[in-house]
């Protein structure tokens, strides 16, 4: 008991170690933000231009593109997306990595993302398009007023799986440079010598932000559910 | 007989010559009629003779692939007319309703009209409660239409098409998802439209509907019109073979 007191001191306490592992969530919420905004944004206009295309045979280029970006973000491994954005496309660019590393990841996301939202909208019965168009309302209002709000009802889950996977993948940040909550444990191991405490530590800080993300959303989803009851 | 002197020479639909493929299947092989204003058409035929696809093209659901359709003296099929503003006049009734599920009765109903700002929300919620008074299922405004039974989801879907104010309704085999025992109370409210003069063209099964409301009957066969007429001559003396053979089996 002793010699964990004296590790939890060495390791958290003398210097003001924690102040790291505080640093390095506030790093790691930040990219996760920047990344599920721009993933989310990315998402839903390739979603929308691929299913407009399936229904329509219309937006053929635009179409081909978001192929051409979902089999190249998907078929390649986030770090070296990440590299390639930090070391290549930025790379004499000044920008500060934290704003690099919510791009990259947020491209990285919006692929996935695109593919969830385009089963949600095709999830949803062709008779609820045409219920709306025979109404009179046009593509985009039948869109964002009957389909959208149906489909995200049934992608929720899927949405929250990807919104996990991204919390924690962001710890390869630690790569280009940024210190973020997986770094910050490594950087008091480096001092300490104790690998066991940090990494234990900021294991316990992912799960408590993912079992927190997860209890809102069964909140929300909950919440959307019970509408239909 | 009452629907009968509704009917004027007015023509609200013209159809000239439509035709309809998918793939190398031609569906639609010709077809050319007209409907006037006040009109109860009622299309029958076996299935797969193209009667609910003809429906389905009055509306361009089913974008024609050839021929003509004027709505009101317009030229809908011509890509240039904005065919959104035509459809806010022709309600249509679906087999499946397909109503809104995430959406409350009243807020199905008043949702076109408000959001194409027809009405202010305020006059849609009186329209559609004056309508769901009408029908009955004025109860019904605050609840989800999974709460509903068959026959009042396909009256509310019915509902939700009249308060935009069409000028015609069409009806896609609007009784045949039905619970037996359900179809007298959409037919019903059916018949109540036909004599408040509404223009209708209903695709359906129901001959005694037919017999009883409807101002001209038509048999479609093979994507094309075989025979029409008044109810009176298209039961009492077919003349076309497949129509003979056809209610001969159903009747």
């Amino acid at each position: 008991m002793a010699d964990f007191s004296a590790k939890f001191y060495a390791n958290f306490i003398k210097d003001d170690r924690w102040l790291g592992l505080v640093t390095g969530l506030k790093v790691t919420i930040i990219v996760t933000l920047e990344a599920l905004f721009l993933g989310v944004i990315i998402g839903f206009l390739i979603a929308i231009v691929r299913s407009y295309h399936d229904k329509t045979g219309k937006f053929k280029i635009l179409n081909a593109l978001s192929r051409v970006y979902l089999t190249v973000i998907r078929g390649t491994p986030t770090m070296i997306q990440i590299l390639i954005m930090y070391l290549v496309v930025f790379g004499s660019s000044s920008m500060d990595s934290i704003i690099i590393g919510g791009i990259a990841f947020g491209i990285n996301s919006g692929a996935y993302v695109a593919e969830i939202i385009r089963s949600g909208i095709m999830s949803i019965p062709e008779g609820q398009t045409e219920a709306g168009r025979s109404l009179g309302l046009n593509y985009s209002q039948t869109m964002w007023l009957i389909i959208v709000p149906q489909a995200f009802k049934n992608v929720l889950p899927a949405l929250v799986n990807e919104m996990i996977v991204l919390i924690k993948e962001t710890a390869i940040i630690g790569y280009i440079g940024e210190q973020d909550l997986t770094k910050a444990a490594m950087i008091i191991q480096s001092r300490t010598f104790d690998a066991f405490m940090p990494l234990l530590a900021a294991a316990v800080i992912y799960l408590a932000l993912v079992m927190l993300l997860t209890f809102f959303m069964n909140k929300l989803e909950r919440r959307l559910r019970s509408n239909e009851r | 007989m009452s629907a009968n002197q509704n009917v004027n020479q007015e023509t609200l639909i013209e159809v000239k010559n439509l035709r309809k493929s998918f793939g190398k299947n031609e569906v639609l092989t010709g077809i050319t009629t007209e409907i006037r204003r006040g009109e109860v058409v009622v299309i029958i035929g076996p299935s797969g003779s193209g009667k609910s696809t003809f429906l389905r093209s009055l509306n361009l659901l089913e974008p024609p692939t050839e021929g003509t359709i004027l709505f009101e003296g317009v030229n809908i099929t011509d890509p240039k007319t904005d065919i959104d503003l035509h459809r806010q006049k022709m309600g249509m009734v679906f087999q499946h309703f397909n109503l809104f599920p995430h959406k409350t009765i009243l807020e199905n109903i008043t949702l076109a009209p408000v959001v194409l700002k027809k009405m202010t929300k305020e006059e849609a919620d009186t329209k559609a409660k004056e309508l769901l008074e009408r029908v009955g299922l004025l109860d019904k405004a605050d609840t989800y239409p999974e709460q509903l039974s068959g026959g009042q989801k396909q009256r509310i879907a019915i509902v939700r098409s009249l308060a935009m104010d069409p000028d015609v309704m069409l009806f896609d085999e609007p009784t045949s998802a039905l619970d037996p025992e359900m179809v007298g109370e959409v037919l019903e409210l059916m018949k109540q439209l036909a004599r408040d003069g509404m223009t209708m063209a209903v695709v359906t099964h129901e001959m005694g509907f037919a017999k009883e409301v409807a101002t001209r009957v038509v048999f479609m066969d093979e994507g094309q019109i075989k025979e029409e007429g008044t109810p009176e001559e298209f039961f009492g003396c077919p003349k076309d073979e497949r129509l003979k053979e056809f209610l001969s089996k159903i009747l």
